[in-house]
């Protein structure tokens, strides 16, 4: 096969992949958070209600598309797509398995495995932040302005400490590619844990985690969004497809960054003591892998829905507060700490 | 003021914005209206908009009978409907002199306590679904769905309940009601307690709450405050307790005082008096047992209700505060006037005082912890 095939392949497959996950999100969603609140949730589409994304898709298709009067018409158009697209394309650099071999070619399963993937994925997750804002000013809606401004401020200042905590994994993998920072986590760490990012930087992870609820606008940092304080945040005006792309972008950016999170702190494929390729076919390795990527992943987004469903929402001035006198002091004292180790151990 | 902030709005003076929150918002219950003039995310000035929901229930009092008057006290605070019957029934038999049976008073506590909780429930609620947390609403959503099922049981209706007549209640309690009761006190103090595990302790929800839009017991007095509003704030003031009525001196029972009069004093006020209320009923239905079921539930009153000419003020703990009705009777069968006092309209008149200075959610949880109802402070 020709190796432009079998990259086309692979942009199709995760493309596909993250739509399903996506939608299969929305569900998740609502019958998580039915489950936990004590209700049944959307069960009438389909076997569990499994169909109801696609209804839902089939609506935010068939709706009408409404552009307020006042509204900045390119912006207001142009809003949905900045926040997608990025969602979209950081995946590219995150790896879904290890490798997988067809018809005797070693096949990685990454889109691409680029050697500064780090900064392809701060780059591109920034750009996120285009779309809100210009979607909120667009609007000519006071709420979505309001909205805008509390999502640039948040993102901004949790870009800071999610950025430190990215470069303090850096340092001690010694490597800018998230396909041999994965590689590196085989193995046993001081001899009887996994060899997984979490017990080398526990304190990252927790930064990790914390800063990526932020930029995935999820709760307790949804204030641009929050429905009770400004209606529906940067995307009040918007209806049909438009909201639709809004609505899925985030999940898209909540897959993206469980994902990353496995890859940086959960030994991405790797099972903890068992190494499966010395006993799997390099086929049924392939597949393997990419199973066991994906069930952590899963955990991941459940966390997710499970957060949102239990916590109250931060007010605008104490998520700043968060960010600027909390989450980036212990990200530079966690990456002075981590440069020391580094400097005498290597 | 309101006008002069509708003038500015869109426009914005200077480094000010005037946002325009309801009378359509997720956040306004019923239909309230607050004009902002915010500096960012801080309130300068608010300027709260009532009158959405007027509806002239006074005037309507005086074209209708006595009796005819109760089912419209249902649309005062629909959220324990119950309490506003009692309260309009109660001033009327002042007027008329009606002295109602025993047996009537303790089922008119009995469903003013449950209308009391399932009010709590709605208040404490959407405090949370304003804040972001949106589980606790459902857990004690749940809950209130049984209480509206004993309410539904005992006449036929569920929100509007058009409770008692004047001179008694119209039926007794159903006969199994204990037993319901008892059914559904293990599941209600659950859904209390998780309440209390997910947002008490909660860092988030503490940061949320308190200190904010704190107020202090004097102004709070002087603003006019009752009910769970004042006794956040310190002061220790029930009409159950200070001004009893029906058989509420006989009954042993806490009144919770906060000490700031923050949103955070607010919720636990409201959160203690809904376990205050649960033994409220526990003590009431042993009083209930020693009637027989051939005792009267209605006083004598003739067919034809006429108010002797004269004025009279009843008030009760309403769930919200001091709820009275103010009537006076000219001879005929119906009403020359009646006045109502609201608890919301006086706690209400506070606000923009609340929330100058505070930011943009402060004021979404300061309405909610307020309780203010459309339906009675419109009227």
């Amino acid at each position: 096969m020709n190796d432009w095939v079998i990259a086309l392949i692979k942009v199709v497959f995760i493309w596909t992949w993250t739509l399903i996950i996506a939608t299969i999100m929305t569900w998740v969603e609502r019958r998580g958070s039915a489950m936990i609140q004590d209700r049944l949730g959307p069960n009438r589409a389909g076997p569990f209600g499994l169909f109801q994304p696609l209804a839902d898709g089939i609506k935010l298709f068939t709706k009408e598309d409404i552009i307020p009067e006042k509204a900045h018409k390119i912006l207001f158009n142009l809003g949905p797509i900045l926040f997608a697209l990025p969602a979209f394309s950081a995946y590219a650099v995150v790896p879904f398995g290890d490798k997988i071999v067809i018809g005797g070619k070693e096949i990685l399963l990454q889109v691409a495995d680029v050697n500064v993937g780090f900064l392809y994925i701060v780059a591109v997750g920034s750009m996120a932040v285009y779309g809100i804002v210009v979607g909120g000013w667009g609007s000519n809606n006071k709420y979505s302005i309001l909205g805008g401004l509390r999502s640039t401020a948040q993102l901004i200042s949790y870009e800071v400490p999610w950025g430190i905590v990215l470069l303090t994994t850096v340092m001690v993998y010694g490597t800018f590619s998230l396909r041999e920072i994965s590689l590196a986590q085989q193995g046993t760490f001081l001899g009887f844990l996994p060899n997984w990012g979490i017990f080398k930087q526990p304190l990252g992870f927790i930064l990790f985690i914390v800063t990526a609820y932020a930029e995935a606008n999820r709760v307790p940092f949804d204030l641009p969004e929050a429905e009770s304080e400004i209606v529906a945040g940067y995307h009040t005006e918007y209806g049909s497809m438009r909201l639709g792309l809004y609505l899925f972008g985030e999940y898209v950016n909540m897959y993206t960054l469980a994902a990353l999170m496995v890859t940086l702190f959960f030994g991405a494929w790797h099972l903890p003591y068992v190494d499966m390729s010395k006993f799997l076919s390099p086929f049924a390795y392939g597949i393997a892998s990419f199973l066991v990527f994906f069930a952590k992943v899963a955990f991941f987004l459940w966390l997710f829905v499970w957060v949102r469903w239990t916590v109250p929402r931060f007010r605008y001035d104490q998520v700043m507060g968060l960010g600027w006198k909390a989450l980036i002091p212990l990200a530079l004292a966690n990456l002075f700490i981590t440069a020391l180790v580094v400097q005498l151990t290597v | 003021m309101s006008r002069q902030l509708d003038a500015q709005a869109g426009h914005g003076t200077g480094d000010f914005v005037t946002i325009n929150i309801g009378p359509s918002h997720p956040a306004m219950h019923g239909t309230l209206r607050v004009v902002a003039l915010t500096d960012g995310e801080t309130i300068v000035e608010a300027d709260p908009e009532i009158g959405y929901l007027h509806r002239g229930v006074e005037k309507l009092a005086e074209n209708l009978t006595y009796h005819q008057f109760i089912p419209i006290t249902d649309r005062l605070n629909y959220c324990s409907a119950i309490t506003n019957n009692v309260a309009y029934e109660m001033a009327v038999e002042k007027l008329m002199g009606i002295e109602i049976p025993d047996k009537a008073k303790v089922i008119r506590s009995i469903m003013m306590e449950l209308a009391r909780i399932s009010d709590h429930i709605v208040c404490v609620g959407i405090l949370g679904v304003d804040l972001g947390a949106f589980t606790p609403f459902f857990y004690l959503f749940i809950q209130r769905e049984e209480l509206y099922e004993i309410f539904e049981w005992y006449n036929g209706a569920r929100l509007t309940n058009t409770f008692g007549r004047i001179g008694g209640v119209e039926a007794d309690l159903p006969e199994d009601f204990e037993e319901r009761w008892r059914r559904l006190v293990p599941n209600l103090r659950k859904a209390i307690d998780e309440t209390d595990k997910l947002l008490t302790h909660n860092r988030i929800w503490m940061d949320r709450t308190i200190g904010v839009t704190a107020f202090s017991a004097e102004d709070a007095l002087n603003w006019g405050f009752t009910g769970p509003c004042l006794r956040a704030c310190g002061v220790k003031r029930d009409l159950r307790k200070d001004e009893p009525y029906y058989l509420y001196d006989q009954l042993s029972f806490e009144v919770p005082v906060g000490k700031h009069g923050d949103v955070f004093d607010r919720y636990m006020v409201r959160m203690i008096e809904m376990e205050e209320s649960i033994k409220l009923v526990d003590q009431l239905l042993k009083i209930y047992k020693e009637f027989g079921p051939d005792d009267p539930l209605m006083a004598k009153v003739p067919k034809v209700l006429k108010g002797p000419e004269g004025e009279v003020y009843a008030a009760i703990e309403s769930p919200n505060g001091e709820l009275g009705f103010y009537v006076k009777g000219d001879g005929s069968d119906k009403p020359y006037r009646v006045k109502i006092r609201p608890p919301c309209y006086m706690v209400y008149q506070a606000f923009p005082e609340l929330v100058k200075g505070e930011m943009v959610a402060d004021l979404i949880a300061c309405l909610s912890s307020l309780n203010i109802i459309a339906g009675e402070l419109d009227r």
